[in-house]
């Protein structure tokens, strides 16, 4: 289940995938049991979002996915400390929980860089020349390793395609210099592309819209009627916590 | 006529005291006041029928829930993933609580206690927004124990899922809501006999949900004189690819679709011709240029063969080929795949092998066959229908323009005989992908 820019599935030329590729199970070690929580140290502040998370569900398991966005929050990717740590919360076996960090796209078993960059190069973005964005970005965050540059499917914003999603934060109608700009703001650790933030966009619709929509900088005087979420470009502080 | 988007840029919408002020709440209040069966009729007589993709009638489906004292549970699926689709991501950044009550409502007619919101783990900006909400709600006291005074009890957890096309399934996205890898369940039994927990569960789209309210305030029967007969009421269109005006547009069911296209959106760039159109997403057998006078409800595109589905809208001009887009479409799939049936895991990835021959220069026209037979043998064999979304519109797109198809195949082979040979890589040996082992 890959189709990203740097994890692509080995394959020969034929197409079949280079052995290997699944990283087959060690079958000299003895398989994993859920760890002991009296021996397992965990991140300040992991255990009482765990805990916190199990605790809205009638079945605590239903809070793996809640729990494993937290551990990747704290140690940067679902590394074998992070899965041990939250199997140790949860009272749930390692493997368990690989098993559902490894089925969703927003969860990385491998390490990667802090900064996510989803380009979405599905059919509406593509149409609009998102391949040839993504080939720009990748480009642009080339040598930077604090940059994790990925293809991804419909992010759900094809109204501002070709668009992507920097660490999160929606951005769009994309051009091909925008790629060194997304990187420049990363690095400057600002607010990436404000005026071209999805949050700012008003509703096509035009029986709605009181004016013509377009993507301009944030004017000062329609800042704030666009950003009908009344959130600023940093985010809600404590909504992000 | 707006009923969802009904001045949805207001500023500070998403937030209790404006929604308030607009007259939010009331509708619970109003449908607390009824009894749950009377709730429930007024859903059935608005007819309305679900925004997700199914186009299943709500008021049947509550229905279907049994009665008694039991844990019944009502999942709102906000997984909007369907690649075109984009409306719920409005609605909910824009007017939160709307969905908030019209979950609330719901819960009360279905006479459900626990309630969630599995929203898309890559919306996080709408997924904050969302929590705000449920907080001020519940500070307000419309959600909890007893809510305004009735006997009506309820939770709603906010849940955030972590990026699979699959959880939009709504057995997928009961396996991804109790912690597992989000597999398709076999049905039946239905979620609303055993879903969630096994208990019996409602699970509805977030523009479905969204609506309740406006149908409790209007009444279920004046709701259902918007729109056509069979569809009833208004729907949030999101329409986008080769398009001047790309967005949301709220519209009456049955509205033609070139004032759609045409009018509402400002239809394809200067000089360009539309070549084919999604009427539903990406899942949605193609239509035509011909097809665009049809009206845009359920029932006519099923009519033309299509479906109306999530309502997206994807235009596909001239300048594009057929192939690439049949290949974006194939590849999408092919990764999404759970790969819990085998018709759907290998399907769309021998699907893929199959266009990329097509690009490649290796294929003949026979090939084409082939691939009609592989769709018609995925449809209707797996768990879910995700085989059958990616089957439906390559099927179409081969049967469509099999002559530009046909074309294509004859182009890249000359291409491909024309071509150095030094560039060919032999069969057997590792593309530049293949580095040392083991490799992510």
């Amino acid at each position: 289940m890959s189709a990203t820019g740097r994890r692509t599935v080995p394959r020969f030329g034929h197409g079949s995938r280079v052995p290997g590729w699944d990283q087959a199970v060690d079958l000299t070690k003895d398989p994993a049991t859920i760890p002991d929580p009296a021996t397992t140290p965990v991140a300040p502040g992991l255990k009482e979002t765990i805990e916190a998370a199990m605790a809205k569900y009638p079945d605590r398991r239903s809070a793996a996915i809640p729990a494993l966005h937290a551990a990747q929050e704290v140690h940067g990717w679902c590394s074998p400390q992070a899965i041990d740590e939250v199997a140790s919360v949860m009272q749930l076996t390692p493997a368990y929980l690989t098993a559902v960090a490894t089925f969703y796209d927003m969860f990385s078993t491998v390490p990667k860089p802090p900064n996510d960059v989803y380009v979405c190069t599905n059919i509406s973005c593509s149409l609009l020349g998102a391949d040839e964005f993504f080939a720009a970005m990748l480009d642009a965050a080339e040598g930077d390793p604090d940059v994790d540059v990925r293809s991804f499917e419909c992010l759900g914003a094809c109204d501002i395609a070709p668009m992507a999603s920097v660490n999160g934060e929606y951005v769009g109608p994309l051009d091909l210099d925008d790629a060194a700009r997304i990187v420049e703001d990363l690095r400057a650790g600002r607010a990436v592309l404000e005026h071209k933030q999805l949050r700012y966009r008003r509703t096509a619709d035009p029986e709605v819209a009181e004016e013509e929509t377009d993507f301009g900088p944030p004017d000062p005087e329609t800042t704030e009627m666009a950003d009908t979420a009344g959130l600023g470009p940093e985010g809600d502080p404590e909504a992000s916590e | 006529m707006k009923i969802l988007f009904d001045r949805i840029d207001e500023p500070g919408l998403n937030t209790l005291p404006v929604y308030e002020r607009r007259g939010g709440y009331e509708a619970l209040r109003k449908a607390l006041q009824m009894t749950p069966e009377e709730v429930l009729s007024n859903l059935m007589d608005s007819g309305i029928r679900g925004r997700g993709g199914a186009g299943f009638q709500m008021g049947r489906k509550i229905s279907f829930l049994p009665h008694g004292d039991m844990d019944k549970y009502l999942v709102c699926n906000a997984d909007e993933s369907e690649p075109g689709t984009f409306k719920d991501r409005e609605i909910m950044q824009k007017s939160p609580h709307m969905l908030i009550e019209g979950i609330l409502i719901a819960s009360y007619a279905g006479e459900i206690s626990r309630t969630f919101i599995y929203i898309r783990g890559e919306y996080a900006h709408q997924a904050d927004i969302l929590e705000a909400a449920i907080a001020e709600a519940a500070q307000a006291g419309y959600i909890g124990q007893r809510i305004l005074g009735s006997e009506h009890s309820v939770s709603l957890v906010l849940h955030r899922g972590a990026g699979a096309y699959i959880c939009g399934e709504e057995t997928g996205l009961l396996d991804s809501l109790e912690g597992k890898r989000g597999n398709p369940r076999l049905k039946p039994p239905f979620p609303a006999i055993e879903g969630l927990y096994h208990g019996p569960t409602l699970i509805n789209n977030v523009e479905t949900l969204a609506t309740v309210p406006a149908i409790i305030r209007m009444g279920g029967k004046e709701y259902a004189e918007l729109g056509t007969e069979t569809s009833t009421g208004t729907k949030v269109v999101s329409i986008s690819g080769d398009v001047q005006r790309p967005g949301n547009y709220e519209v009456e069911l049955g509205i033609p679709s070139r004032e759609l296209i045409y009018g509402l959106a400002g239809g394809p760039p200067e000089g360009r011709e539309i070549k084919f159109w999604f009427p539903g997403g990406s899942s949605s057998p193609v239509l035509t240029k011909d097809d665009l006078d049809l009206p845009y409800d359920f029932d006519s595109m099923a009519k033309a063969g299509s479906m109306l589905g999530s309502g997206a809208i994807i235009i596909v001009d001239d300048s594009h080929t057929v192939l690439e887009v049949a290949l974006k479409v194939a590849k999408f799939y092919a990764h999404e795949s759970c790969g819990k049936c085998v018709p759907c895991r290998e399907g769309t990835n021998w699907t893929v092998k199959m266009l990329e021959r097509i690009q490649s220069g290796e294929a003949t026209p026979m090939d084409l066959d082939i691939m009609a037979s592989v769709q018609e043998q995925i449809i209707g064999n797996c768990l879910c229908v995700l085989g059958d979304a990616m089957a439906m519109p390559i099927g179409s797109m081969v049967e469509k323009f099999r002559s530009e198809l046909e074309d294509e195949i004859e182009a890249a082979r000359e291409r491909a005989e024309g071509a150095d040979l030094d560039d060919v890589i032999p069969i057997g040996v590792a593309d530049e992908h293949a580095g040392p082992f083991p490799v992510h």
